[in-house]
């Protein structure tokens, strides 16, 4: 029997705002199965988003959905969290929206590691906009705002959230379509701060400045870098070149924030 | 039995008004002067179950208060002025997405850095035009430590009431005098708790208007499904761009203060009767005022106080009553000229207003009041 | 006591003074029934600096919660003495370090002086109650709250491993300012 996206998204709100060829319809459905398999209680679940092409998500799903200002949805979402400890957050927003304008948010959400999924979906542009370059426009790269190449680095978003300190980090892509589900799902499993990076493309604004001349183009290059971390493992230096590591990258066990701040109360009940 | 009494900063006070009230949920960034309600705040709430966070900057605990309180909690931040240009954007949020909460902020001097530990009250424009865009403004003024204490409580009830945010800014010198406070008892100040919702969870919108301009908000998590944004949006909570129902839905949120502002002014009236000079002055600089008003009185000034307690909404129909039979306004804040440009407007040309404005860090004296009433009587 | 009654406790940030102002407003508005404002100013340092801390006690309601004429003022550093002394009333009292305050202001002052952070460091047996050394001589010299208001108010305020050392401090300080005023 086929699946029941139906089930978890708002009746009359598709369809989505989204461009033909972009990824993020992919990732919803993915992230629509992960929900399911973990079995999450749709009112009892908040997604939160910021500005961009990905934050417009929440407002697909039948859940308790916010969505914020721009950068500012992990800052909400420690809100809702930290009131409601017993509630699902899943975050949902774009690389630009999650890394730049909302930098220190997200960090800083790692660092405190406090139960939530921060689901980035990176097609290294500012899509709604139409087509700026964001902290993941990898060098040399056009984007409306670098007509010459891009001279700016780019973050390594993974590595980011592994440094500031997030106890589960994985990266996908959009072509692997079957695996965004289950790196979700695992990511809301796990207790702490996850973040699962999905390597998306904007064919739109990205694609056509960049020389790719089609969306199959666009799937066929997410395909051609992806290495498995497995797989990596027996790769060499030379043979990694140019390519981007996919699966869990990192997973830890550390204290959680709420449980911690759960102890902070009985302390200082304690100490009435 | 005698009343608990203690002798408190203004800003301890408003930490404990903020209990009084309900508060169970704090997000904040330390800056001067303000710090003291987040440090009392961090040891009091987890003693009554309530959550503290300090955030990475004062735009996280914005967003903070604003998701705790979509989550039904009563939350406050508290800031001071550079705090409270980086917390507009989301203040407008709020105000947008109608959530209740209270912005806790001192004023101290500027722009910018400014002097962080010399009073001013140079935020009042901010409270009012700080977040681009219309919208609702409440913010009160508090002048000592009772009243600190007691605007609080007040913040988070119209807060409550109307579904909005609100501010209370006492300027440096209220927020970090002592004074003795005398806390009253449970259950004697009222406290208004939010409205929730009654409808079963499938015909709930968070901003239907058949239950008239403060539509009933539920908390994420407690068995209602629905959206919330920035954007203009519907009754039921998603985007729109439909001319029609964006200009209502502006005019509603604006209407929402505008329309009650009786409720939600509060002021003091001192010596009025027969005053020929008033005074209208709020904060710290309403003590020198009233000072300076006892003086005048002994030496046949016929002068009196306007104190305003509700900087936003301003009492614009008491004071343009008063202009109709008083020969003179003055009008002395630690600013250049904020409260006296709106008074001007207020009164119509009725009678001249005379301001005092300082910026130096210094608090404006009575006797700078008294000098200004002997020249202009 | 009909009006108001001003004090200005001054020094170098850290040396307690704001505290030395508190405890001094809350024996009168706690403990006496009078009202009390208490108020300070600070730079940015946490030590170090010139510091003060003022409080304004009467009978009645308190408008200005500033000093306007002081009434009487506590320095213990040369810096305060010389920044917060120029508007003592004439007449007024004026309790300095005599080994730290070597200039005094021109005027006609009630000038008491005597070492008191040297009697906190070394006849009570802890520098850090030099504050309490010096609010206990303000009070002796003020009579503006009472000396069972003032010790009160100050147990009240230290942890009880404090109390015995607080308790001499605060009565080193008001004897030694009643013999060295003569």
């Amino acid at each position: 029997m086929a699946f029941d996206y139906e089930k978890y998204i708002r009746p009359g709100k598709l369809p989505h705002i989204w461009c033909p060829g972009c990824g993020h319809g992919i990732v919803m459905k993915g992230l629509i199965r992960a929900i399911d398999t973990v079995g999450l209680k749709k009112e009892n679940t908040a997604i939160v988003s910021g500005i961009g092409c990905a934050s417009r998500l929440p407002g697909y799903m039948d859940c308790c959905t916010l969505h914020t200002a721009h950068g500012r949805a992990a800052a909400f979402a420690t809100g809702v969290k930290m009131a409601k400890p017993e509630m699902d957050v899943i975050l949902v927003g774009g690389d630009g929206d999650g890394t730049a304008i909302g930098g220190n948010h997200f960090i800083h959400a790692c660092r405190r590691n406090i139960d939530m999924t921060y689901i980035i979906l990176n097609n290294k542009i500012y899509g709604m906009t139409g087509g700026q370059f964001s902290p993941a426009t990898p060098t040399g790269a056009k984007a409306s705002t670098t007509p010459y190449g891009n001279p700016d680095a780019a973050f390594d978003i993974a590595k980011l959230a592994i440094g500031a300190g997030a106890t589960f980090v994985a990266r996908g892509t959009a072509f692997h379509a079957n695996q965004i589900d289950k790196l979700i799902a695992e990511a809301i499993q796990h207790k702490g701060f996850s973040v699962v990076e999905i390597l998306d493309d904007c064919p739109t604004t990205y694609g056509r400045r960049n020389k790719f001349k089609s969306v199959i183009e666009m799937m066929n290059h997410l395909k051609e870098i992806a290495v498995p971390v497995k797989a990596a493992e027996k790769m060499s230096p030379e043979q990694l070149q140019g390519k981007v590591l996919t699966g869990v990258l990192y997973k830890e066990e550390r204290p959680e924030y709420t449980d911690e701040y759960a102890k902070v109360i009985e302390r200082a009940k304690g100490a009435k | 039995m005698a009343k608990k009494v203690a002798f408190l900063q203004g800003n301890e006070a408003a930490a404990q008004g903020a209990l009084y009230a309900g508060c169970n949920f704090f997000a904040g960034y330390p800056i001067t002067p303000s710090t003291e309600v987040a440090e009392v705040m961090s040891a009091e709430l987890p003693k009554v179950g309530g959550k503290f966070i300090q955030m990475e900057d004062e735009i996280g605990a914005m967003a903070a208060i604003i998701g705790g309180a979509l989550a039904g909690s009563k939350t406050l931040t508290s800031t001071s002025g550079p705090g409270l240009s980086l917390k507009q954007e989301l203040i407008g949020y709020a105000c947008i997405a109608e959530i209740p909460c209270v912005i806790y902020n001192v004023m101290r001097g500027g722009p910018s850095t400014g002097m962080p530990t010399g009073p001013s009250q140079s935020d009042v424009m901010c409270a009012k035009w700080g977040t681009h865009g219309d919208h609702p403004a409440i913010c009160l003024v508090p002048a000592s430590v009772q009243e600190t204490y007691e605007e609080v409580i007040r913040a988070f009830n119209l807060s409550e009431k109307y579904r909005t945010p609100v501010m209370v800014m006492p300027d440096e010198i209220v927020a970090h005098m002592r004074e003795r406070i005398v806390f009253p008892e449970p259950g004697e100040v009222a406290v208004i708790e939010r409205t929730v919702p009654t409808v079963q969870p499938e015909q709930y919108k968070p901003y239907d208007t058949s239950f008239g301009d403060v539509p009933p908000l539920a908390a994420f998590g407690s068995g209602y499904k629905f959206h919330v944004t920035g954007l203009n949006k519907m009754q039921d909570g998603f985007p729109t761009t439909k001319a029609a129902i964006v200009q209502a839905e502006e005019e509603r949120q604006v209407r929402k203060v505008d329309g009650n502002v009786d409720d939600i002014v509060k002021y003091e009236e001192y010596l009025l009767d027969d005053a020929e000079i008033v005074v209208v002055a709020f904060g710290s600089t309403s003590r020198s005022a009233r000072f300076a008003v006892n003086e005048a009185r002994k030496q046949g000034i016929k002068a009196g106080l306007f104190r305003l307690i509700t900087f936003w909404p301003f009492p614009e129909k008491q004071l343009l009553a008063l202009s109709k039979k008083v020969k003179a306004f003055i009008t002395p804040e630690m600013n250049l000229g904020m409260a006296t440009g709106v008074v001007k407007g207020v009164v119509e040309g009725n009678a001249p207003v005379h301001g005092i404005f300082r910026v130096d860090g210094e608090p404006i004296n009575p006797g700078q009041i008294l000098d200004k009433m002997k020249e202009v009587k | 006591m009909a009006g108001r009654y001003e004090l200005r406790f001054s020094g170098a940030g850290g040396q307690g003074l704001i505290l030395a102002g508190v405890i001094m407003a809350e024996s009168a508005s706690i403990y006496d029934g009078k009202q009390a404002v208490q108020s300070q100013s600070y730079g940015p340092e946490a030590r170090g600096g010139a510091s003060k801390s003022e409080v304004i006690i009467s009978d009645g309601p308190i408008d200005y919660p500033k000093a306007t004429v002081v009434d009487a003022l506590l320095a213990l550093t040369q810096e305060a003495c010389d920044k917060y002394s120029s508007d003592l009333k004439e007449g007024g009292v004026l309790l300095v370090d005599s080994d730290l305050v070597k200039t005094l202001p021109k005027g006609n002052y009630k000038t008491v002086s005597f070492p008191i952070i040297n009697t906190a460091k070394n006849e009570v047996g802890r520098e850090i109650v030099a504050n309490i050394v010096a609010l206990g001589a303000m009070v002796a010299l003020t009579g503006v709250v009472s000396k069972e208001s003032a010790e009160k108010a100050v147990l009240a305020r230290v942890p009880e491993a404090f109390i015995e050392l607080n308790k001499k401090a605060f009565q080193m300080g008001y004897e030694k300012a009643l013999s060295a005023q003569g």
